[in-house]
């Protein structure tokens, strides 16, 4: 019994100033949320009238510009947008720029090169996305115009809503992509050489082996990757605040900004709370949907 | 039925210049913005808003630095000064405490310690913002808005479940007889720990500090609720607040930010092997 005392003393020791300091500072607040989310300004209980005010309004979906014509189309679709081509492309060229990369000579020079946009500030990423985008110090407007193209393409692409929002993405991709280059190096550094060994046996090419043997094996990596790439896309804020602070005219506009703007400069701390939790369930939705494919894959 | 005009050596050899192309392909689209990056930071104003690719290279000068450092409303000087100043402490605090924690999981049973863990997990999905609101508010309750102090703290607590996460995971690699036969010595549970544990974990936290001193020098947003006076502004605030008002001065600006990025940029030049075995160790748990 004083033995079971003693543990449970040293236990605590060692568990209860983390978990205090967790629970005061990240649980309670994350309560508070959920609680703001279903009160108005007064505190009184107001059901879902606050999701559905935030719903229907034009900063989160604006069903009348989406998809006739260019953004704003509201926060939610445009983070939907940017998963929709950020996420196929960042995992796809991972996969690729890994296995060109792997046993090259300056391979990995080159994979530090292309992991540093995940290492940098994102508020320094949004910058370089201001700067590449830029109609006079920019490489992209002026190549654009070097080969021909003519109007919005050639102007500063954050300055406008036709292509405030593409830049943010397209730039997004050259962030990113280091973070699902890296995790397939190191996961294709455990697949077995013999399986390449036995499938050159059997004559197969190049092409061959990376769809039959490459890719399969990377399975269990690229679903951390999509994972972890879904909670960066969701959760974009710091490069959006540098590049575009939203606009113009909100046509850049994502669910964490729009956050900030109800909570900080609207004052309207409810509705806040409230794509705080909407942010959170689609986050969580991610988590759990890892979770559960990384049980299936340890149980078979 | 195929007709290769190419024997299997031939083929092979073409494939590798393939490959060597694509490649260093690849590798230009990617180099080119940090390049322009660089050369705009060392180009005079008049130069830089034809494009920096018609920069004449007689005219480099460090003059853009020397604004970004001691620049009128944003010295990045200060920023970085004050940014270190929070960085230290809301890597190291989080590190000590959640490094306990993480042992105290893993080495002794106590009640809830299976939910309390998973409650551990559970708050890594969740986004920053979803507790701002409130987290602003206890803040300010406690007079902790513009305090570095406030700053560290949140940092410290958002920090410690993935500390927790990572150094459970590393811990339980370790030898536990090193550490019964230190008890059998007579060493006290928080000594075992601190001379025994924590010198053969060197490497875990080794990736541990490289990755939360990046996540709270890179961070934005938790200053950015915190921090209002501009004296106090961390290097990430100020880059912001860099933007000419009629037109964009790229020169100080990029400077700016390439002075941001210096610190993030020598933990993971000198920490690189301990920084990508973190990532993948935190993205794979």
């Amino acid at each position: 019994m004083t033995k079971r005392r003693a543990e449970l003393a040293h236990a605590a020791v060692f568990v209860v100033p983390a978990v205090v300091l967790v629970a005061v500072f990240i649980v309670y607040p994350a309560l508070e949320t959920l609680r703001l989310s279903f009160f108005d300004a007064d505190d009184n209980f107001v059901g879902l009238q606050n999701f559905v005010q935030v719903l229907a309004s034009d900063d989160t979906l604006n069903l009348d510009r989406f998809p006739n014509t260019y953004p704003a189309w509201g926060s939610l679709i445009h983070n939907a947008v940017w998963i929709l081509i950020h996420l196929p492309v960042t995992v796809l060229l991972g996969i690729v720029l890994a296995t060109l990369l792997h046993n090259l000579r300056g391979g990995a020079a080159i994979k530090g090169i292309i992991f540093l946009g995940v290492v940098i500030p994102m508020i320094v990423g949004g910058v370089l996305i201001r700067f590449m985008f830029d109609s006079g110090a920019g490489i992209v407007p002026n190549f654009l115009e070097a080969i021909g193209f003519e109007g919005v393409v050639t102007r500063s692409w954050t300055a406008y809503p036709q292509t405030s929002l593409m830049a943010l993405i397209l730039g997004s991709i050259l962030l990113w992509t280091g973070f699902s280059l890296t995790m397939h190096s190191s996961g294709l550094s455990t697949i077995p050489k013999e399986l390449y060994e036995a499938a050159d046996v059997d004559g197969a090419g190049t092409l061959v082996e990376f769809f039959r043997i490459t890719i399969p094996m990377l399975a269990p990596v690229t679903t951390v990757v999509i994972a972890m790439t879904l909670l960066w896309e969701i959760k974009i804020f710091d490069i959006v605040y540098a590049a575009t602070r939203g606009g113009p005219g909100g046509s850049s506009m994502v669910l964490s900004l729009q956050m900030y703007n109800y909570a900080f400069r609207a004052l309207e701390q409810n509705l806040a709370a409230t794509v705080g939790v909407l942010l959170a369930v689609f986050t969580g939705l991610v988590g759990i949907w890892l979770m559960r494919r990384n049980a299936k894959e340890v149980n078979g | 039925m195929t007709t290769r005009f190419l024997n299997e050596h031939g083929r092979r050899r073409l494939q590798r210049v393939g490959q060597y192309v694509v490649s260093y392909g690849f590798t230009a689209i990617w180099l080119i913005p940090f390049i322009g990056l660089v050369a705009t930071s060392v180009s005079p104003f008049r130069e830089v808003i034809r494009g920096w690719w018609n920069v004449d290279l007689s005219n480099l000068s460090l003059e853009n630095y020397f604004g970004a450092w001691n620049h009128t409303s944003a010295p990045i000087s200060d920023g970085v000064v004050n940014s270190l100043i929070v960085t230290f402490p809301a890597t190291i605090v989080p590190i000590v405490l959640g490094s306990m924690a993480a042992y105290g999981f893993l080495r002794y049973r106590f009640p809830a310690r299976n939910t309390l863990f998973f409650i551990m997990v559970l708050l890594l999905a969740i986004p920053q913002y979803t507790i701002a609101v409130p987290l602003f508010q206890m803040l300010s309750d406690m007079n902790l808005i513009n305090t570095f102090l406030g700053l560290i703290i949140m940092h410290s607590a958002w920090g410690a479940p993935w500390v927790i996460l990572f150094m459970r995971g590393y811990f339980s690699t370790l030898p536990k007889e090193v550490e019964e036969s230190a008890q059998i010595d007579g060493a006290g549970p928080l000594s075992v720990f601190f001379k025994v544990v924590v010198p053969m974990s060197w490497p875990g936290m080794a990736s541990v500090f490289a990755l939360q001193f990046t996540w709270v020098w890179n961070d934005f947003f938790f200053a950015l609720i915190t921090i209002y006076d501009h004296d106090m502004m961390l290097a990430t605030q100020r880059i912001p607040l860099m933007r000419g008002e009629f037109q964009v001065d790229w020169g100080v600006l990029t400077a700016a930010a390439i002075l941001t990025t210096i610190v993030p940029l020598v933990v993971y030049m000198t920490l690189q092997k301990y920084y990508v075995k973190g990532f993948i160790g935190f993205a794979s748990k």
